[in-house]
């Protein structure tokens, strides 16, 4: 299980939609956890180096961060398009966010190979839908 | 987005369950292919590639027991099987057809050691026997690490 990536994806996708630093508010609010233990794992994360935090002006991942990041997002998408095109799951964003502590990269490049993912993942992820944008999803009903 | 417990009730481990169904289809399915593709391959690759498809199909079996015991369904082998020659690479040699091999079985247990690690860190009950479930998945583990030895000695014998 892997909390840290979720963290750095969480980083990344919130300086994508606030287009600079990520507030650890905004990060705590996209995992759903308190701001303290958004705290606690940030302070952890800058201390690996993937991240730098700055009081007041928040956080930003380091070149090392973005790569871990990337790869999170990628997994990610693999998982959400894994349970469209395959398992054809409604509330695919939901249990995608609980699979991802326990699908590692290894289980995902094995999903991969039957599903329909872009070349360009995971830059076509929709921060703000929290989805592939070229995810074609039926009548958007999980909207 | 949350950071929460992966296994927290019959639905989320029934979905973890269907997840492997799907691995050891994908596993049956390429092996059984690239068996088939490759015309001039050995018997020793033969053979190992057949009995993977074999045991694949016997673990998924197991696993769809565990499923129906949590009353959901799994994906037909026949979806899967579809899906994996739609994208199939058949231009792999004898050193890809292993390698590809050696990812089917470090992935599946990879899957199962993290599915038994997640169960454990579950305080859930659910509706089938947590101690035979546990059983089961360490079972498919352990033959799952047999396979991984088995690919690797056949590629050390190659080398």
């Amino acid at each position: 299980m892997n909390t840290a990536n979720q963290y750095l994806k969480a980083i990344y996708l919130v300086q994508e939609i606030e287009d600079g630093p990520a507030s650890t508010g905004a990060v705590a609010e996209m995992l759903d956890v308190s701001p303290a233990s958004a705290n606690e794992m940030i302070g952890k994360l800058e201390n690996d180096g993937l991240c730098n935090h700055e009081k007041y002006k928040g956080v930003d991942l380091t070149d090392d961060g973005i790569v871990r990041a990337r790869d999170a997002l990628q997994n990610y998408c693999i998982i959400e398009r894994f349970l469209v095109e395959v398992l054809e799951v409604d509330d695919f964003r939901t249990e995608a966010q609980q699979l991802e502590p326990v699908i590692d990269e290894t289980v995902a490049e094995r999903l991969d190979t039957i599903i329909d993912r872009q070349p360009q993942c995971p830059d076509c992820f929709d921060a703000d839908d929290d989805v592939c944008a070229l995810l074609e999803l039926e009548a958007d009903a999980a909207d | 987005m949350s950071v929460q417990t992966p296994v927290s009730s019959d639905h989320q481990l029934a979905r973890l369950l269907q997840i492997g169904v799907v691995l050891e289809e994908v596993v049956e399915a390429r092996a059984a292919k690239h068996a088939k593709e490759l015309e001039d391959i050995d018997d020793d690759i033969r053979g190992l590639l057949t009995e993977a498809a074999e045991e694949s199909a016997d673990h998924r079996e197991r696993i769809e027991a565990l499923v129906e015991g949590l009353d959901a369904e799994t994906i037909p082998f026949g979806e899967i099987q579809t899906l994996v020659e739609q994208r199939y690479e058949s231009d792999q040699d004898f050193d890809g057809v292993l390698y590809d091999q050696l990812c089917n079985e470090e992935t599946a247990y990879k899957f199962y050691d993290d599915l038994i690690e997640a169960i454990e860190a579950s305080e859930a009950e659910f509706s089938i026997d947590r101690s035979v479930l546990l059983d089961e998945l360490a079972s498919i583990r352990e033959e799952e690490e047999t396979g991984v030895e088995e690919v690797t000695t056949l590629m050390e014998e190659r080398e």
